[in-house]
């Protein structure tokens, strides 16, 4: 596993998410306000960019038929009937004003 | 065949003869009816005054129903004679009709008093389609108009009047306005109600003269005092039209006398209606005249069984958004009548209840009439009132409901938009105990669509959830969980300028994406655009300034005012589709063009391109003026509709509503550009403009309610302005304003916008005016984004290999 560094965390604001394209994978940073997270960028629903949804608290929801993704566990909050697999979340943490990102090969082959 | 001919077009002479077709019947029918018009509904001329009904809305039977039925029509003929032994009758136009039974419907007349002056020019009676018509080509804002008579039919001319901008006065004979319906302190309530609408009261005034050289200029009252008037409505009482059963030689006291049959002192004729007297009585209302064409239609087709008994009198109507309702006796003074009384000044609500011998006897109600049933029910029953003595001024708490829910099959869809049938819902609720709207959404999805099935929804889990909680209060969010109403009061009075202060502060500090955006419109809203504003508070559409497609790129719409573009625009926006390879090119219903398909990286690039304003089409905002060619080109056009359309898109344009917000301003009544089914409209004809809101042609089609009749462009277009910033301060976020006009009721919003004080009126202008100057144009945002507002991030260091 190895840590990549991303991107300034000025460039999200907070409550925000941010598209991020690191070589084949589409992924999204969001800025919860108190910390990043890092979550892949595509609603299991209809493929929607869920870093262009609105964020509250530590879920963002989708902004093309509004369900609702917890950015830590990548669970579907909402609809809970849903029985969609979760999106795939990913270890972020913040040093020196930087977010990084780790991937690991298997990740990174996906 | 029998020859049964009918003297009168009206209501009841029609609808006795509707009875009679249902029957089995042996006659060949002629109807008289000295009117042009077809059979129509008198009660709703007041509604065609006010500009809610036109005279089409009001036919009840189109000139194919008489076809169909195989009777004959004479309308527009007027029967002067009746021949009782040769059982003929004459019409002005010479011709003589025979008759095997005659049924005499003639209804009545205005009671016009004879005042010195009452020929004059301008006074009117009001009585007929053709009254109607001429109060209002007569009636323009401004115009003092004079009503004299405060009874009935007077306070809904004047109504009517003061809806068409008219500055109305009632003049009444008697201490108290309808003093036959109501008590003197009812009477006051209903006074009082008026006068804060606008309307001037005079009571106890006996008008000795109508003044004016010709066309009336005033009224002189046997006080000495006057007023002056441009029109004056004679609204004085109606008188029963007997002529004709006098000329056939029946008996006629003030009408003419009919029996429980309904029939009149000779065998082949009978009689209906407000011409009728029977028992001593005579009859203004339209549900006993109805009961009596039953009764006569029986008789006539060998039935002579039913009988007509008389009636309650009881009389409900609304004036000016005021409640009023009426039956029995108000008659305090009779000995045994108990008085069992309610009243709250400030609701302006005053119930009075009669009661004999335990029985209901009499009811006044004023501003609240939504218990009229359960009276009604109770005055003809005669019922016992000791079980219901703890319920008598308000009904008890409701009952079961769900009957009709109960009656669907489980394989009903009750929620089209997400496909959740009656059968899904239950098993939600049985699996997992369900008991509030809130849980069924979340469960099932249902109702989180367009929402029109949620009425539905709760009436459904009201019958089946054995533990249905009703949802506290219609409350935004469970985050923040107050009515809206409530918190735009808490952004008002507590000072807070941006959505994570509500949040903090009234809420749980995150918000959801229900919550947030609307109070993002809240706070730009009350602060007229003077606050903070949050992007990560709203949709992404309005981070970045266009619309989210279903594959993630974007669609733009630049703004193109009116519906008018130029050959250098168009070249640009071709040069721009080529440029940045837009997949496809569409025009759209609001006459713009629509580039799709856009990825948001080249948003800022192309706005720079085509340096063209935000068509605002992406967001709940004002969107555009839909306009028809007008008087420009047009040869029917009667108003410049262009020039009217651009400049009330310039004035409104940028600004933020609680729900997208789409105007149309046509030319003529033709409606090209179906202003009539916009939230806003400007509907041109010869000589002024008709203001029309809350119009819809989505889901559901709505006609625009007429706002207000105005002269002159300019005072169109700033009662449009008075009605949008009426809307963006009252209407509740993601409230059409459709469902908004529904819910307040063109009258109030008519008494708070067009007809409010004046200095309300400025106010309100002056409020959108400073949200106007601190609004802009959203693609501006280009020449300095935020942080990686449209970017994609590149991380910054490549992926390990």
């Amino acid at each position: 596993m190895k840590w990549i560094r991303v991107t300034a965390t000025e460039n999200v604001p907070p409550r925000e998410g941010r598209a991020l394209r690191i070589g084949p994978l589409s992924l999204a940073v969001f800025n919860t306000g108190d910390r990043f997270l890092i979550v892949e960028n595509r609603c299991p629903h209809g493929g929607g960019p869920l870093a262009d949804g609105i964020v509250g608290g530590n879920t963002v929801t989708c902004p093309l038929h509004n369900w609702r993704i917890c950015l830590e566990s990548g669970t579907v909050a909402k609809p809970c009937e849903s029985q969609a697999p979760s999106v795939r979340t990913f270890p972020t943490k913040v040093e020196n004003g930087i977010v990084l990102l780790a991937l690991d090969e298997a990740q990174a082959a996906a | 065949m029998r020859r049964l001919v009918v003297v009168g077009n009206g209501m009841s002479g029609v609808a006795c003869v509707e009875q009679i077709l249902k029957f089995n019947h042996d006659f060949e029918i002629t109807i008289f009816g000295d009117e042009t018009h077809v059979n129509y509904n008198r009660i709703l001329l007041s509604s065609v005054l006010a500009g809610e009904k036109t005279a089409d809305d009001i036919v009840l039977n189109e000139i194919d129903w008489y076809r169909k039925n195989g009777i004959q029509p004479r309308l527009g003929v007027r029967i002067d004679h009746v021949d009782s032994v040769a059982r003929t009758v004459t019409g002005a136009d010479g011709s003589v009709t025979g008759y095997d039974r005659l049924i005499l419907a003639t209804g009545s007349s205005a009671f016009v008093p004879p005042i010195p002056g009452i020929d004059k020019k301008n006074v009117h009676v009001f009585r007929t389609l053709d009254d109607t018509r001429a109060l209002l080509e007569k009636s323009r804002p401004g115009c003092k108009a004079v009503v004299i008579g405060g009874g009935l039919l007077g306070l809904e001319a004047a109504r009517g009047l003061q809806v068409q901008g008219c500055d109305v006065t009632v003049v009444h004979l008697a201490p108290t306005l309808m003093e036959r319906q109501l008590d003197p302190t009812g009477g006051a309530y209903l006074a009082g109600k008026m006068e804060k609408l606008g309307v001037r009261v005079l009571l106890s005034r006996q008008t000795q003269a109508l003044l004016g050289n010709g066309h009336v200029q005033g009224l002189r009252f046997a006080c000495g005092t006057e007023v002056d008037a441009d029109i004056v409505v004679v609204a004085a009482g109606i008188r029963p039209n007997v002529a004709l059963g006098r000329s056939a030689g029946l008996e006629v006291h003030r009408g003419i006398v009919v029996n429980d049959f309904m029939e009149t002192s000779d065998s082949h004729i009978h009689a209906v209606g407000e011409c009728t007297e029977h028992r001593g009585q005579i009859f203004g209302l339209v549900a006993p005249l109805l009961d009596q064409g039953k009764v006569l239609a029986s008789t006539l087709t060998g039935n002579r069984g039913p009988v007509f008994t008389g009636a309650t009198d009881a009389t409900k109507l609304k004036i000016m958004g005021v409640d009023v309702f009426s039956a029995g006796s108000i008659d305090e003074s009779e000995p045994g009548v108990e008085v069992i009384r309610y009243e709250d000044q400030s609701l302006g609500i005053y119930k009075k209840l009669l009661v004999k011998d335990n029985r209901l006897h009499g009811v006044i109600l004023v501003g609240d009439a939504s218990d009229d049933h359960r009276y009604t029910q109770w005055l003809r029953q005669g019922t016992d009132l000791a079980p219901h003595r703890r319920h008598l001024l308000f009904p008890p708490p409701a009952g079961d409901s769900g009957s009709d829910v109960a009656a669907l099959p489980d394989s009903e869809t009750i929620c089209g938009c997400m496909g959740v049938t009656k059968g899904d819902i239950i098993q939600a609720v049985h699996q997992h105990g369900i008991s509030t709207m809130g849980q069924l959404k979340d469960r099932t999805r249902a109702s989180t669509g367009c929402g029109s099935c949620g009425n539905l929804c709760s009436r459904l889990l009201k019958a089946v959830a054995p533990e249905f909680e009703e949802d506290k209060q219609k409350v935004l969010c469970p985050c923040v969980p107050f009515p809206q109403e409530k918190l735009r009061d808490i952004v008002r009075s507590q000072k807070l300028k941006s959505v994570q202060d509500v949040l903090d502060i009234y809420g749980n500090g995150k918000g959801c994406e229900v919550c947030k955006p609307a109070l993002s419109y809240i706070v730009d809203m009350v602060w007229c655009g003077d606050h903070e504003e949050d992007r990560s508070a709203r949709f992404i559409n309005d981070r970045v300034h266009a619309n989210i497609q279903k594959d993630g790129t974007f669609s733009v719409v630049p703004r193109m005012r009116g519906g008018v573009t130029t050959p250098a625009e168009l070249r640009k926006i071709a040069d721009v589709a080529d440029k940045y390879n837009v997949p496809m090119v569409k025009v759209t219903g609001s006459q713009r063009l629509d580039l799709l398909g856009v990825k948001k990286a080249d948003l800022p690039k192309i706005w720079a391109d085509l340096d063209m304003p935000s068509g605002q089409a992406y967001t709940k905002g004002v969107r555009m003026v839909k306009t028809c060619v007008g008087s420009t080109f047009c040869r029917f056009g009667t108003q410049d509709s262009i020039s009217a359309g651009i400049e009330l898109e310039t004035r409104l344009e940028n600004l933020y509503t609680p729900h997208k917000f789409k105007m149309g301003v046509v030319g003529c009544p033709r409606n090209c550009a179906e202003a009539t089914v916009k939230d806003l409209g400007l509907v041109g004809q010869e000589g002024n403009w008709q203001v029309v809101v809350g119009g819809a042609a989505g889901k559901g089609v709505r006609k625009a309610d007429l706002l207000v009749t105005v002269e002159t462009t300019e005072e169109a277009l700033e009662a449009g302005s008075l009605f949008f910033q009426y809307y963006r301060e009252n209407a509740n976020y993601l409230e059409r304003s459709y469902d908004f006009v529904e819910r307040l009721g063109i009258e109030k919003i008519r008494k708070e916008t067009v007809y409010a004080p004046p200095a309300t009126r400025q106010a309100l202008l002056e409020r959108l005016s400073k949200a106007k100057d601190k609004s802009y144009d959203a693609w501006l945002e280009r020449l300095a984004p935020r942080p990686s507002q449209f970017v994609e991030i590149q991380p910054m260091e490549p992926m390990p290999v």
